[in-house]
Formats: C-alpha cells, sequence, structure tokens
C-alpha cells in the first residue's frame, strides 16, 4: 500500500484528486490533505509518503519552494493550472503533470505509471532536473526559501547580501544574519540575476547594490568590501566579471 | 519632448538676432539723422534692450497663460502699456547717457514713431509666441490623446489576457469538474456564471461611462466564482446606496483593483478573508475603496502592480489628475482608494 498526500489550496481541486483515486483504493491510500506549502511541508516530514500530488501556486510558498526543503522528496504528481513550468520540463520530470481540469483516463495514466515504477525507486533524479528547469523562469528569482529549524523563512532577493559556499551548502548573509541552504553556488548562479549579483569568487556571490569599495589584495585578487562591513575575497576572473557587470 | 525643446532654442536664436539686426538697424537710422556714433549706439541699445525685456516679458506670460478667446482685449492692452513702458524708458534713460540738446529735442519728437514701432515689435512678439504655445499645447493634446487610445487598447489586451487568463480559466472549470462528481445543479450554476462573466468582459467597451451597479454586478459574478473555487474562504462586503450605484465611472476600472485584491488577499493567505468594495458620494466625487488582507511575510505590497499602474494611468488620461488613486498598505491590510470626478 503507497501512502500519499494532497497538497492545493483548493478544496474542490483536493476532491477531484481524491475522488479519482478511489479506484485506486486497494494500493494508494491518502493520509492527509494540505492547504498550502507550509502544511504539506509539515506533513511530509511526519508522515514520509511515497508520493505527493502537489498544486504549484499556493499561499506562502509554491510548490516548487516547498519541495526545495523537502529530505528526502517522495514522488511527486504536479497538478496545477500554469503549463509554463511544464512545457519545458515536461519530458524530463519526475512522475507526472496534470494540468488542471485533467480527466480520469489522464490521471488513471499517471497512477499506472506511478505504480509501474520499480518499487523503492524515487525519481529524485528527474524531480531535480525539473526544479532546475523551473528555477530559471523569472518567477523564480525573487526571493530564496530557507529551513531555520522547524520554520521557514522566505528572503526576498533584494534583502541578500551576499552568499558563500559552505561544503555541500550555501549560506545566504542577510542584514538579519546567515541561513543555510542545501544547493550548490552554481544553483544560484543559475537562480539569481546576474545583473545584481555577481560570482566574484569560487566560494562567493555577491550582491553588486552592496559594495562600496574595491581594493587590491595579493597579487591579481582584490578585497570588495560591502555595505555592511565584510570583505569579500574576488578572484582575477571574478574582477573581470564584476568589472563587465559595474560598466567600469 | 525634445523636439519642441530644439525648435524653441532656434526660436531663441531667431530672437536674439533679430534683436542684433534691429539695435544696428536703429543705430544707423540715428546716425542718418546726423548724429555721433556714439549717440546713435546708446539710443540703438537701450531701446533695443527695452523692447527684448518686453518681448521677453510678454513671451513668458504667454507660455503660462494662454489667453481664451475673450481676453484678446486684454492682451493688446498688455502690448499698449508695454510699449508705453519702453517709449517711457527711452525719454528717461537715454538723456542720463548723452547729454545733448538737439538730440534730446529730437528723442522727444520721435516718441510717437517709437511707441508705434515698440508696439508693433511686441504685439508681433505676442502673436508669434500665441501661435508657438498654442501649437505646442495642441501637440501636448494630441499626445495625451493618442497615448490613451494607445492605452485603451492596451488594456483591452490586457483585459482580454487577464480574464481569459488559463490560471482563472482553467481552476474555474476544474471546480466545475469537481462540482459535476457530487453537486451537479452548482456545477451548472458555476457553468452560468462563468459564462456570464466572460461574455460580459468580452462585452465592455472600456471607453464608456457606466454606472457603478452594473459595475458591480459583473464583479460579483467573478467574486462568486472565486468564493466557489476557495469554499468560502473568501468573504465579500460590497456597500454602495442607490444614489451612489447611479455614478458613473470608466468601465473596467474596478476590475484590475478587485483582481488585485483577490491575488494578495486570497491566493497569497490561507485564513479567511473578507474583501470589501465601498462606494461614497464625496464632494460631487465617486470614491470607491477596496481592502484586502495581505501577508507581509510572503508578499510585500509594492504599492502598484502591473494592473494598479493601468488604473493610475488610466485615470491621468481620462481626467489628467494624478491624485486620483492612492494606495495604503498598513495592519496587514492594504486598502486602495480611487476618486472619479463625476461630471
Amino acid at each position: 500500500m503507497k501512502r500519499a498526500l494532497v497538497i492545493d489550496d483548493e478544496p474542490l481541486a483536493r476532491m477531484v484528486v481524491l475522488e479519482y483515486l478511489q479506484a485506486f483504493s486497494d494500493k494508494i491510500e491518502v493520509l492527509q490533505e494540505c492547504n498550502d506549502g507550509f502544511e504539506g511541508l509539515k506533513a511530509i516530514q511526519q508522515h514520509q509518503p511515497d508520493l505527493i500530488f502537489l498544486d504549484v501556486q499556493m499561499p506562502k510558498i509554491n510548490g516548487f519552494e516547498m519541495l526545495e526543503l523537502v529530505e528526502p522528496q517522495p514522488s511527486v504528481i504536479f497538478t496545477t493550472a500554469f503549463d509554463e513550468y511544464a512545457i519545458k520540463a515536461f519530458e524530463a520530470h519526475a512522475v507526472d503533470y496534470l494540468l488542471k481540469p485533467f480527466s480520469k483516463d489522464r490521471f488513471n495514466k499517471a497512477i499506472e505509471k506511478y505504480l509501474a515504477q520499480a518499487p523503492g525507486t524515487k525519481q529524485t533524479k528527474q524531480t531535480d532536473d525539473l526544479l532546475e528547469a523551473v528555477s530559471h523562469s523569472p518567477a523564480q528569482h525573487e526571493r530564496i526559501v530557507v529551513k531555520t529549524g522547524t520554520k521557514v523563512k522566505i528572503i526576498p532577493v533584494q534583502d541578500v547580501l551576499y552568499l558563500q559556499a559552505d561544503d555541500d551548502y550555501v549560506s545566504v548573509y542577510t542584514q538579519e544574519g546567515s541561513y543555510l541552504k542545501n544547493k550548490t553556488m552554481n544553483f544560484f548562479e543559475q537562480m539569481l540575476d546576474p545583473r545584481y549579483f555577481v560570482r566574484v569568487h569560487r566560494s562567493y556571490m555577491i550582491a553588486i547594490q552592496q559594495i562600496t569599495r574595491i581594493d587590491p589584495y595579493e597579487k591579481d585578487s582584490h578585497l570588495a568590501i560591502l555595505k555592511s562591513g565584510a570583505k569579500i575575497p574576488v578572484s582575477k576572473t571574478g574582477y573581470v566579471k564584476l568589472k563587465q557587470v559595474l560598466g567600469i | 519632448m525634445a523636439l519642441p525643446t530644439l525648435t524653441s532654442s532656434k526660436l531663441y536664436t531667431v530672437f536674439v538676432a533679430c534683436g542684433l539686426a534691429w539695435a544696428t538697424l536703429l543705430t544707423y537710422i540715428i546716425h542718418g539723422f546726423g548724429f555721433i556714433w556714439y549717440i546713435a549706439l546708446t539710443d540703438g541699445l537701450v531701446n533695443t534692450i527695452l523692447l527684448a525685456a518686453a518681448c521677453w516679458l510678454i513671451n513668458n506670460n504667454l507660455r503660462y497663460y494662454q489667453p481664451g478667446k475673450g481676453s484678446y482685449i486684454n492682451l493688446l492692452i498688455w502690448c499698449l502699456a508695454l510699449a508705453g513702458i519702453c517709449t517711457a524708458g527711452c525719454r528717461w534713460i537715454i538723456p542720463y547717457l548723452s547729454i545733448s540738446a538737439v538730440y534730446i529735442n529730437f528723442l522727444s519728437n520721435s516718441l510717437v514713431i517709437r511707441f508705434c514701432t515698440d508696439f508693433l515689435a511686441i504685439g508681433w512678439m505676442a502673436m508669434i509666441s500665441m501661435l508657438w504655445y498654442s501649437q505646442l499645447d495642441h501637440k501636448e493634446t494630441e499626445k495625451r490623446k493618442s497615448e490613451a487610445e494607445k492605452l485603451a487598447r492596451d488594456a483591452e489586451l490586457y483585459n482580454l489576457r487577464q480574464q481569459l487568463q488559463p490560471h482563472f480559466l482553467f481552476n474555474s472549470l476544474n471546480s466545475i469538474n469537481a462540482l459535476i462528481g457530487f453537486k451537479p445543479d452548482e456545477a451548472r450554476k458555476m457553468i452560468h456564471q462563468l459564462s456570464d462573466f466572460l461574455r460580459g468582459t468580452l462585452k465592455k467597451d472600456d471607453q464608456i461611462l457606466v454606472p457603478l451597479s452594473d459595475e458591480l454586478q459583473h464583479l460579483n459574478l467573478y467574486l462568486d466564482i472565486e468564493k466557489v473555487r476557495f469554499g468560502h474562504r473568501l468573504e465579500t462586503e460590497i456597500s454602495c446606496d442607490k444614489h451612489c450605484g447611479e455614478a458613473l465611472l470608466p468601465s473596467m476600472l474596478l476590475q484590475p483593483i478587485v483582481e488585485n485584491a483577490i491575488k494578495f488577499g486570497l491566493y497569497d493567505t490561507t485564513d479567511k478573508v473578507t474583501v470589501s468594495i465601498r462606494g461614497e458620494i464625496e464632494n460631487n466625487s465617486l470614491i470607491i475603496m477596496v481592502q484586502n488582507p495581505y501577508d507581509p511575510q510572503t508578499s510585500r505590497p509594492k504599492g502598484t502592480g502591473f494592473g494598479l499602474r493601468g488604473v493610475q494611468r488610466r485615470l491621468y488620461l481620462l481626467f489628467a489628475r494624478n491624485d486620483l488613486m492612492e494606495t495604503h498598505a498598513n495592519d496587514n491590510i492594504f486598502t486602495t482608494i480611487i476618486k472619479i470626478p463625476q461630471v
């Protein structure tokens, strides 16, 4: 028996999924319905479900932002009225991508596809690809979602001072402090607007409005001094990139 | 804007050139009457400077104040007065600079002809300025008009895309899909609401003024659909008395404001929300206040989104005023107030 969650902010939309799922009541049981990303996150941590039905557009944090915070990831079937995300990712994505309103046949196909997968194989690899694809859409550039303990913190990108690589994590520095996110520097380099954020070093990325001064440091390298007083090393290639963005 | 500035600087060059030519001519003529060059030059310069000042004054006046059809007589009086001042100026200033009895006598005798030429020059300047500025004004009005038309077209397109937006439409269809299974009557009702709403949107001509009650009726269809979708998490308070309902407003003006309220109030929060729309008549203006809660943690209200900016722009183009829309955000409540002058 597979255990599933339905995460959608519209009760009627959840109802459709539940109704269609009745045909599979011997194979899939629904543990809980969740109203938004926060509830979904909590329920996933609590139940460790095998499968989630996930809407994208939801209050507080959207479906993709929620997924970024989930570890380990269950299999995902997206149910959404947005096709913007799907088109590019359609072939790459996790289990399936159902566009509302979807028919019972279409839904059954998705479930059969899920059930046909070898037991235990998670689609994280493909889901990651999907997430990567989605992160490129401009709507994703506006905020970074991180988890601090059990709480979820939403950081508007304009509040970010700089980012620092920390082993497998990246520390996001803001006025209020720093937050860890289990993503790579490359992820942020893809996600953040290159007009405002520059990777000045293998382990550093800075918000260019925060720079007050750039001082020469040892041979070939520089130091960027931020408004907050932080000193960020700038590598030789980083300096070239910085000059390009600043137009000097 | 760059073009008129360029041409007005050209105009000023011509103006200065005329002044110099006038000074030269005058000096030459006075010299022709047998006075020495010094006297002739003084006369020419003083006369020209005074005349130039008068011309500048009348030009400047006309830049900020365009006389109506009835007040051309005022302009004539202005020209006469300025010509008088110029002539009097010559009469009193020049004797200080060049004391020569013969010349002073000549000056007194030539006052009438001086007054006439001054009056002609100033009148000519006034006419040129008037034509110039009224043409600029006309251009500005034309520009505003064509911009208004363009914006109306854009708004129409925006509205089409907005109303037929996949998000709203497909989610509504999805809700209908759910209702068909266990509440077929409600499903049917929602199909009718959705069709009426879409038809209303397509039919609307945003160039015309409509009564507030009509606009509210249309919005109610939209709000009712959202109520079905969000399981009555949405509540609406609409207050508008009969008098207020008859007040006119540009059609489709409220729609983006209410959509904005729904977007931040309903889509981005999880609690019960109340969106309120209140209409009032105050000082012969229709005042509409739309309030919605928002979540400051996830959505910082940026003041004006695309929809609200469009509303502000439309109000400006229709009424040439920038103070007809304001927004406030405090205590997790976002308020949009618009004022529509009643003609």
